[in-house]
């Protein structure tokens, strides 16, 4: 017994460097939303298109419906585009899109270029609507059950693997 | 002494504040400006992390410190205008994380630490001091069978010439 304590340092040090080691798997910038599994905030969006109708709160619920915060000043928001364009093409879900801290005219452009996958998209020029959903870097991704609440926010580019394993299964869950 | 005037002038601009609010952010009412300066010092910029939104130029550092103006300016109180960034942003918007169940090990972790180091250290100081007094002050009894042995010995030996 008395031996045996001499090894308590190394079972705590390993016990340490084991914990240390999993935080260096797991990315600090993503971190988990203050507003998972509450109703989603007040806002209320003009439109960004003549033809398109902007977003409110009371247009999400309903359905399981995706929220997306881009602009054409982010970079990252370029690389998941396609992605997003894909979804809209499937119609996999509801799509719809804030224009966050963007000009309109820049953001036209981009949708021009790039295509259009959003159903509704709503112009944020100052981010208060942003400050409400907490968000903190683009682009940022909801998922909106049927009874209107948060349940999921993905932060940075979708992949495709991020949506097969994580989104759409979440997404057929809450549609049953 | 041009030395020591160098030195006197880093000094100097090691202690000037760093923060990064625009001039046309700062309020005109000089006492809601320095709640709002206190306000920013513990509000974390979330782009940044580990900058507080009173010395970040992040962007949504900046539309936090508009906003944590216009709040004041509104008549809110410091508290309500934490409680509107915590239930948007979470804890993690506090530089300083709050004092409840589950951030119990983040405050009090290093005390518990400690106070399981001084105590250990106090037992095995003890168990040594114990170990080293006990041949002096522990002298072996003799049994009464032992006694008696020793007093015949002892007796015989008186016996002899």
């Amino acid at each position: 017994m008395p031996r045996v304590i001499f090894l308590l340092p190394l079972v705590l040090f390993l016990g340490l460097a084991g914990y240390f080691y999993m935080g260096l798997a797991t990315d600090p910038r993503q971190l988990p939303s203050a507003l998972i599994d509450k109703p989603a905030p007040e806002f209320d969006l003009p439109a960004l298109l003549s033809d398109l109708p902007g977003l409110a709160k009371g247009d999400l619920g309903g359905d399981v419906k995706l929220v997306n915060f881009f602009a054409s000043w982010c970079v990252p928001c370029r690389a998941e585009h396609s992605l997003l364009m894909r979804i809209a093409e499937l119609n996999l879900v509801p799509l719809y899109g804030i224009n966050y801290k963007n000009r309109k005219e820049a953001a036209i452009d981009w949708l021009d270029e790039l295509g259009n996958p959003y159903q509704r998209i709503g112009q944020d020029l100052t981010g208060r609507a942003g400050i409400e959903w907490g968000v903190y870097g683009l682009p940022e991704t909801y998922i909106i059950d049927k009874q209107g609440r948060i349940r999921y926010r993905h932060v940075g580019p979708l992949f495709p693997k991020v949506l097969k394993k994580t989104i759409m299964p979440l997404i057929e869950e809450l549609r049953r | 002494m041009m030395k020591r005037a160098v030195a006197v002038i880093f000094l100097l601009l090691a202690f000037s504040p760093a923060h990064a609010v625009l001039p046309n952010e700062v309020l005109s009412d000089p006492v809601l400006e320095s709640r709002a300066r206190a306000l920013s010092k513990n509000i974390r910029c979330l782009v940044c992390q580990n900058q507080s939104i009173d010395n970040s130029n992040a962007d949504l550092a900046r539309d936090l410190r508009i906003l944590v103006r216009e709040r004041l300016t509104s008549g809110d109180t410091d508290q309500q205008i934490l409680d509107f960034l915590i239930a948007r942003y979470g804890d993690f918007i506090m530089l300083k994380p709050p004092f409840k169940g589950t951030t119990f090990l983040l405050w009090f972790g290093p005390a518990l630490v400690f106070v399981a180091a001084v105590s250990g250290l106090f037992v095995y100081f003890r168990r040594r001091r114990s170990a080293l007094a006990e041949p002096e002050c522990s002298k072996p009894s003799l049994s009464s069978a032992e006694r008696d042995r020793l007093a015949s010995l002892l007796d015989g030996r008186e016996g002899n010439p």
